[in-house]
Parts: structure tokens; C-alpha cells; sequence
């Protein structure tokens, strides 16, 4: 069929250069309207209305803006957004859907209190989020334990953080570390050794690839905040024992002081300045760190690929 | 110089679940018919009748082979302007009128604006279908619909005109008329081409015929040539109701009706016949020959290798 | 050629405006318009938000309906009721059958939605009393759903050529549902590895972006479109459709018509 043949070959040819092209102008209209189905949130009066929107199908559109809430955060993240307007809305969204999605609330905890760039910061709707989570949680340990952590972490009230930690403490399967948290809350709140156990428990009990990323840099930073005084008091007494400032530190290793050449968490070594000051090699491999920094140095945006 | 040269044209279906099988629904036919040319196709339902028209029409495409219509080969698109189809049971849109229809068809046909109406009321009067000219289609009885398809058949005035059943359904007066419609193509010097199971009508319209069983070729030629071989019967009549013992010995199917007895015997037997009447002493009426019919032909041909006579 | 393109296209229509389907549809949508009235003037101040919001959606999904009601005839109820046997046994290509029903549906969609959107524009004058500029804004958005019609008859012809009329409306139909959140696929994509983020990007893209067609929540807030998205747009949505009815002829081109 010579003019079959024809056809078929020609059809073939134009699907294929039609396909290149509908890809094409596809990513152009991506371009164009990035993320705007997202900001159609902000158009959707209120989470009841998502659910009437959803024709029932509420389980599956909680998934849909579960993901979305997680990829908007990732993505804008990664550019280094100063607000995330939308992550509220996404995550109220997604909970009015699916009260039960519990890593929603873990996520808002974390996410929406923290202040930018590395969160949204809006504690008081975190602490909303979450207390919604608990009306509908209310067996749920692990919630009390997120409520107890945005109190500690941005809002500093303290008394506020110990009843969450206690009142969680009382159900049944409760971490024991929520007991222990709810007691340190009272006298040793601003110690890093709560610090440490706040973000070890974060790590630990969540199951959520972001936040388990965060609570890692957080523990690295609490390791260097820790160590830099330390080493800052050896460096002193060997001043005060010799008359001046070690270049480094093989000059302690020698004179007994340390056992080997200290490194940061990033494993670089520490840095003896010449005002006797210790600091990190590369500030920008560790975030959150608050001693160790040179004067005057502002953090970049750390990213969360998951990847820790 | 033939019209339709069908070469060696064949069609296998894989059939079953898997589609492993094989189901065999037409074996390698060869077949020429001559121009102007009446020529019946003949078989019983399923012997792959339609499946030879489908892959002529191009809706089918044969497993091998070839077929040529007025020297082109088929599957030239030039040739779909000199051929009509008129298919089995055919179904037209039935939102349009019968007139809208041929309109339809006409410009897919290439045919011009005035030629169109002209030939529409023409075909339309043709075919006994004036009065229903601006009626929906969904309205059409099946003599309707039938004589609708005839009319785009031949709306292009083509040369070659394949009919696919085109008695089906019909009472006899629509099948005389449509009889009647053929040996007018005929006169007009069309080849018809045309499908059936239906032997009487063969036997009326055909110069010659080919019989299909089971997707095989079992005869071809004029109806002469083929019932020439076919052994002759008679027709008995005899006074009362007695059948003489041997009769039934020579081969007689005998009905009494009242006080006639009627028989057919094979020729050969017509002289047994009559002695045994004379010596039982039955008064002869009528010894009346029967014409050889193709259906004695057909009935031959289908029946050795036939495993069931109604085919799938 | 083309004009017998044109003839089967003409026919197609004249099919679809003798379909009763079609005006029951249409009515159904113009009721629900109608409804959109009356829901507004429970809120006071939001009439007219509930009537683009409730008139633009009936428009989409009833469009989507008929696109694929009607559209299943375009080749599988043809082969069914074998009305396509006299059609190809007369000098006419297949592919230009395909073609011209194509051109058909389109142009009854775009006639469809001509009078549904006469519907939105009436509700608005009653429920506001005048037109405002960003009324405006609406013409565009049916444009875009038209275009989300244009890409669904496309499907439903492709699946046609090969399926029975029932599959052929179910697979256009969940094509569309799938498409209409194949911005979410695009993300997963992103994030998952290996081959199934090969396998969930190819998906995106081969999948109807119905999504970026669908502007009916910003224009309800007065909110202007950008002429490059209804460029693009528009270039998608006919290179989308093209690549349907090449492979339709594909698969038709070599079908055995039983």
C-alpha cells in the first residue's frame, strides 16, 4: 500500500515533531504561571471550602496538598525565600482534608515557626496548626511534644513548652524524654543540654526527610557551640601559661593540652585566631552556629535536600 | 478484458485469547470477471463471501494477494471513483434525510454541485424512492434502507458495482424490483459483482457463478456448465394412494395427497418406474421432467467436506 | 482534499446539532448558571465571584462531556454501525475521514460554547447590573476552556480509532481527571530518582496539561492573564491535539474494519 505507507510515515514524522513542540510551549506556560496553581490556595476561602471542593475525595486531595505544601517549602527554599505566604494555607489545607496526616503538623512545627529564611515565621499559626492536630490527635503523644517545641524554640515560653511536654508525657506510649523536657523547662530551659535533647528527640521521632535534615544541622551547630568555649579556655591558659597566643593548634597537641587536632563537625579543623579566638574553617558548612563565627558574618541560606 | 482480477487473495484471523490460533476465513482465490458481466458470488452464511468484498473495498487488508479492478490495482485510490459498495445490512446515518444522504456522498464522490442534483432526483426516481426524498432516514423500512444503499452505489455512475446481499430483507416485490435494477446496469454496461445465498435470484440475473464453502473456491463457470453434470430427475404422478414395494428402492421420495400419489425419481430410473406402476396396476397421470437447478449443483458441493452446513 | 475534509467536517456538525444529547447538556449548563444566580444572592457582595466560579465550571465540565459523548461516535460508533463502510469505499483517505471529523467536533464545541457563554454573560448583567472591565478577563478564560475542549476531542478521536465507544470515554475521561493535576506529577517527578522519575516526567508531559488551561479562580478575583500564557497556551493546546490525530491516523490507517 504505497500511499498507506506514505500516510503512515508522514503521520509518524508530524506526531513526533508535534510532541517536541507540545513540550516546548509547555515549559513556556510552566515559566510563566510557576506555582500559580499554588497561590490558587489563597483563593479558596477557607480549608471547609477545600473540602466541599473535593467532592468527597478528601484523602487523596490531603496527599495532593501534603505534597504540594512539602515541594513549595523545598523549592522556594532552595532560591532563598524570605516568606513563604502560602505554606499556612497549604498545610491548613491539608489537615482540614485529612485531620489524621500527623506529619503535617510535625512539618508546621519545624517549618512555619522557625524565622526566615529557613522557616516562614509564623509561630502563632504553627501553634494553631498543632493544637487543631490535637483536637483530632488527642492520643497522639508526638503533637504535645511538636507544641512543646515551637513554644521552647521561637516563642521562649518556657512554662508554656513544659505543660505541653507534661501533659504528653501522661499518654500512653510517650517518649520518656517528654517527662525529662517537661521538668529541665523550669530551671535549665536556655541550657544547650536541652537544646541537645529537644533536637535529638526531633531527629529521632520524626519521619519526615526535611525536618530530620534540620534537626541534624541544629545538633552540629549545638556540638560546635559547645566545643568553641572549651577550646577557647584552653587557648587562654595556655596564654596565660606562656605568654602568648598558639598559632595553632599543633602547638597545644604538643604542650599536652590536647590529645589531637580538634575538628568541627563538618570535619575540618578548628582555627586559632591571633586574638586568641577560636573559629570554624568554613562557617558556611555549618548553619545554625552562633559561637565560632568570624565578626561580622552573615550565614547563607542552608538547604535541606534530605540528603543528611 | 476483465473487469475484476482477483489474484491469489487470502485472509487468516489469529483468533483466541492469546491470539495464538489461527482461523483461516479465506483460502488463495483466483477469479476474473469479464466487463459487463452479471456474476453471482455464492455460498452459505460464513463462507467468506463478505470477507472477499471487505479486502476488495480496502476495509480489510488481505493476509496475501492481490485483486486488480479495471486493470488498477485495488488499492489505487483512483479505482474507489469507478466502483459502488453497497454492504450487507446496510446502515446510513439516520439523522439525514435519504435526499441529505446522497448529497453527502455525492460530494465525497467528487461529483459537482448541479451534477449532484440532477443525478439525486434522477436515482432517487430510480430506485421508487421519490416520495421519501426529504424523510429522515431513521423513518426508512429495510426495503427503504436497501434501495437508499443501491442508489449511492451507482450515484457516481460507476463502472463496476459490488453488492453485498442485496435482497436481504426484501419482500418479493422489492426484489424484483431490484432484479429489475440490475439487468438494467447491465443493459447500461456495468460489471455487477454481486454476493448471495439466495439461488433462485442467482439463476435469474447471473452469467456465471462461483460457489465459496468454507473460504474455498468450489466451482466456477456459467450455470450451464455446472448443472450439465448434475443427473436429471422426474416427476411421477399416479392415481390412488398405493405405493408399489420398490418404489422406495429405486430412490423415490413419494407424498399422497388425497388420492394422488407424487414422486421424484432419478432419470435413469424412469423406465423402472413406470413397469412397476403397470404391473401393480396403477393408472399413470404425468411423467413431467425436472429442470437441473443449481441448487442440486450447490447442495453437491457444499455437502462432502461440509463438518457443519451453517457455517460460523 | 480539503474540501472533502470540509464535507466531512460539515457533516460531523450537522451531526452533532441533530444530536438531542447535545441540547440536553447544553441546558443542564445554562441551569447551572442560572443556579450560580441565585447562590449569589445568599453572600451579598460575592454574586458575582459565584457566578464566574459556578458558570466557568459548568461550561469546563459539561464541554468535557460532550467532547467525549459526541466524540466517541467520531470512529467508534461509526465502525460499530459499519456507517463508515459506504464512506471509505469512495475516494476518501482515511486519514482524511479523521481529519475532517476532527474539524467537525471542534467547530460544534466552539459553537457550544459560543451560546453557553452568552449564559455567563446574561447571569453576570443581572446579578451586577453592567459590565465591568475585568469582565473581560472571562472571554479569556473560556477561550483557554475551549482549548481544554479542542485537546479532549483530540484524545477521544485517538482513542476511538482503536477502542470500543464505552473504553474510548473512559480512558479520554480519566486522561483529563489525570491531566488536570499533572502539575503534582511534574513535582513528584522531580523529586523521585531512577527510573521512576524518567518514567513520572515522560508521564507529565505525554498527559494533558489540562492545569494551565484552567484559569477560572484567578479571572473570578478580577485577576489579569498574561497575553504570552494564552500565546503559549494556545500553541500547546493545537500541537497537543495534532500529535492526537497523527497517531488516530496511525492507528486507523491500518485497522481491519470488521
Amino acid at each position: 500500500m504505497k500511499g498507506s505507507r506514505q500516510v503512515a510515515s508522514g503521520a509518524t514524522l508530524l506526531l513526533l515533531l508535534c510532541l517536541a513542540g507540545s513540550v516546548f510551549m509547555l515549559r513556556r506556560v510552566e515559566r510563566i504561571r510557576s506555582g500559580a496553581t499554588l497561590h490558587e490556595v489563597l483563593f479558596i476561602s477557607s480549608p471547609q471550602a477545600a473540602k466541599r471542593l473535593s467532592l468527597g475525595y478528601n484523602g487523596l486531595m490531603a496527599d495532593i496538598y501534603w505534597t504540594r505544601a512539602v515541594q513549595y517549602f523545598g523549592s522556594h527554599h532552595a532560591q532563598g525565600a524570605q516568606e513563604y505566604k502560602l505554606l499556612a494555607p497549604l498545610l491548613d489545607i491539608t489537615t482540614a482534608l485529612d485531620p489524621h496526616l500527623t506529619v503535617a503538623y510535625e512539618f508546621g512545627s519545624t517549618f512555619l515557626s522557625t524565622k526566615p529564611p529557613n522557616g516562614a515565621g509564623e509561630p502563632e499559626k504553627a501553634v494553631k496548626l498543632v493544637e487543631y492536630g490535637i483536637k483530632n490527635n488527642p492520643d497522639d503523644w508526638h503533637l504535645y511534644y511538636n507544641l512543646g517545641f515551637i513554644y521552647y524554640l521561637e516563642l521562649k515560653d518556657y512554662k508554656s513548652a513544659a505543660d505541653a511536654f507534661r501533659q504528653g508525657s501522661q499518654l500512653p506510649h510517650a517518649h520518656p524524654w517528654l517527662k525529662i523536657l517537661a521538668a529541665r523547662m523550669s530551671e535549665h530551659a536556655g541550657d544547650l543540654e536541652t537544646a541537645r535533647m529537644m533536637w535529638s528527640a526531633a531527629y529521632q521521632t520524626s519521619s519526615d526527610k526535611q525536618v530530620k535534615a534540620n534537626a541534624a544541622a541544629h545538633l552540629r551547630a549545638l556540638d560546635v557551640d559547645e566545643t568553641v568555649p572549651v577550646l577557647e579556655s584552653i587557648v587562654d591558659k595556655y596564654r596565660k601559661a606562656t605568654g602568648r597566643v598558639p598559632s595553632n593548634f599543633v602547638d597545644l597537641v604538643q604542650a599536652g593540652a590536647l590529645a589531637a587536632i580538634p575538628r568541627d563537625p563538618s570535619g575540618r579543623p578548628y582555627k586559632i585566631m591571633p586574638d586568641g579566638h577560636v573559629e570554624v574553617s568554613n562557617p558556611d558548612a555549618l548553619p545554625f552556629i552562633e559561637k565560632g563565627t568570624p565578626p561580622g558574618y552573615v550565614a547563607p541560606k542552608p538547604k535541606f535536600s534530605g540528603s543528611e | 478484458m476483465s473487469a475484476i482480477e482477483i489474484l491469489g487473495l487470502e485472509k487468516t484471523y489469529a483468533v483466541g485469547f492469546l491470539r495464538k490460533q489461527e482461523k483461516r476465513a479465506l483460502h488463495p482465490l483466483h477469479l476474473a470477471i469479464g466487463d459487463g458481466e452479471i456474476f453471482g458470488f455464492l455460498g452459505p452464511n460464513g463462507a467468506g463471501k463478505t470477507t472477499t468484498l471487505k479486502m476488495l473495498m480496502g476495509l480489510v487488508s488481505p493476509s496475501a494477494g492481490s485483486a486488480r479492478i479495471l486493470q488498477m490495482d485495488f488499492r489505487n485510490p483512483a479505482v474507489k471513483a469507478q466502483i459502488g459498495f453497497l454492504p450487507e445490512q446496510p446502515y446510513f446515518y439516520d439523522y439525514l434525510t435519504a435526499r441529505e444522504l446522497l448529497d453527502y456522498y455525492g460530494q465525497l464522490s467528487g461529483l459537482g454541485g448541479k451534477d449532484r442534483s440532477l443525478r439525486i432526483r434522477e436515482l432517487l426516481g430510480k430506485v421508487g424512492l421519490q416520495q421519501a426524498g426529504d424523510v429522515q432516514l431513521r423513518k426508512f423500512s429495510k426495503g427503504m434502507l436497501q434501495r437508499v444503499g443501491i442508489a449511492q452505489a451507482i450515484l457516481h455512475d460507476p463502472k463496476v458495482v459490488f453488492l453485498d446481499e442485496p435482497m436481504s430483507g426484501l419482500d418479493p416485490m422489492g426484489r424484483r424490483e431490484v432484479r429489475d435494477l440490475m439487468e438494467q446496469l447491465k443493459q447500461e454496461g456495468k460489471t455487477i459483482f454481486f454476493s448471495t445465498h439466495i439461488l433462485l435470484d442467482a439463476e435469474a440475473l447471473c452469467d456465471r457463478v462461483a460457489i465459496l464453502h468454507q473460504g474455498e473456491l468450489k466451482g466456477v463457470g456459467s450455470i450451464a456448465t455446472l448443472t450439465a453434470g448434475i443427473k436429471g430427475k422426474v416427476e411421477v404422478f399416479w392415481q390412488g394412494s398405493n405405493i408399489p414395494a420398490s418404489m422406495q428402492s429405486l430412490g423415490a421420495e413419494c407424498h399422497v395427497t388425497g388420492d394422488t400419489v407424487r414422486a421424484i425419481i432419478s432419470e435413469e430410473f424412469q423406465d423402472n418406474a413406470i413397469d412397476l406402476l403397470r404391473r401393480d396396476k396403477l393408472r399413470l397421470i404425468s411423467i413431467v421432467p425436472l429442470r437441473k437447478s443449481l441448487e442440486d449443483y450447490f447442495m453437491q458441493q457444499v455437502k462432502p467436506g461440509a463438518t457443519s452446513g451453517a457455517g460460523a | 482534499m480539503t474540501s472533502r475534509i470540509f464535507y466531512i467536517a460539515r457533516n460531523t456538525f450537522r451531526e452533532a446539532v441533530r444530536d438531542r444529547v447535545l441540547y440536553n447538556l447544553v441546558a443542564f449548563a445554562l441551569l447551572m448558571t442560572g443556579g450560580a444566580v441565585l447562590v449569589g444572592q445568599v453572600s451579598i457582595g460575592i454574586e458575582r465571584l459565584v457566578v464566574i466560579n459556578l458558570g466557568l465550571t459548568a461550561i469546563s465540565l459539561f464541554g468535557i462531556v460532550i467532547a467525549i459523548f459526541i466524540g466517541i461516535g467520531l470512529v467508534s460508533k461509526e465502525i460499530e454501525k459499519r456507517t463508515l463502510y459506504t464512506i471509505l469505499s469512495r475516494p476518501v483517505r482515511r486519514w482524511e475521514f479523521v481529519t475532517g471529523k476532527f474539524f467537525g467536533l471542534s467547530g460544534t464545541l466552539v459553537v457550544n460554547t459560543f451560546f453557553m457563554g452568552l449564559g455567563i454573560f446574561a447571569a453576570l448583567l443581572y446579578v451586577a447590573h453592567h459590565f465591568e472591565k475585568s469582565d473581560a478577563w472571562v472571554l479569556v478564560a473560556i477561550y483557554l476552556i475551549v482549548l481544554q475542549f479542542i485537546i479532549v476531542t483530540a484524545l477521544t478521536l485517538f482513542f476511538s480509532s482503536f477502542s470500543s465507544p464505552l473504553l474510548s470515554a473512559v480512558f479520554a475521561f480519566s486522561l483529563f481527571v489525570i491531566g488536570t493535576f499533572s502539575e503534582d506529577l511534574r513535582g513528584f517527578a522531580s523529586v523521585a530518582h531512577g527510573l521512576t522519575g524518567w518514567l513520572a516526567t515522560g508521564a507529565s508531559y505525554i498527559v494533558p496539561n489540562i492545569a494551565a488551561l484552567n484559569v477560572i479562580s484567578s479571572v473570578a478575583h478580577s485577576q489579569p492573564i498574561a497575553g504570552a500564557l494564552v500565546l503559549y497556551n494556545t500553541g500547546y493546546a493545537l500541537l497537543y491535539s495534532a500529535m492526537a490525530v497523527c497517531g488516530a491516523t496511525l492507528v486507523f490507517e491500518r485497522r481491519n474494519l470488521k
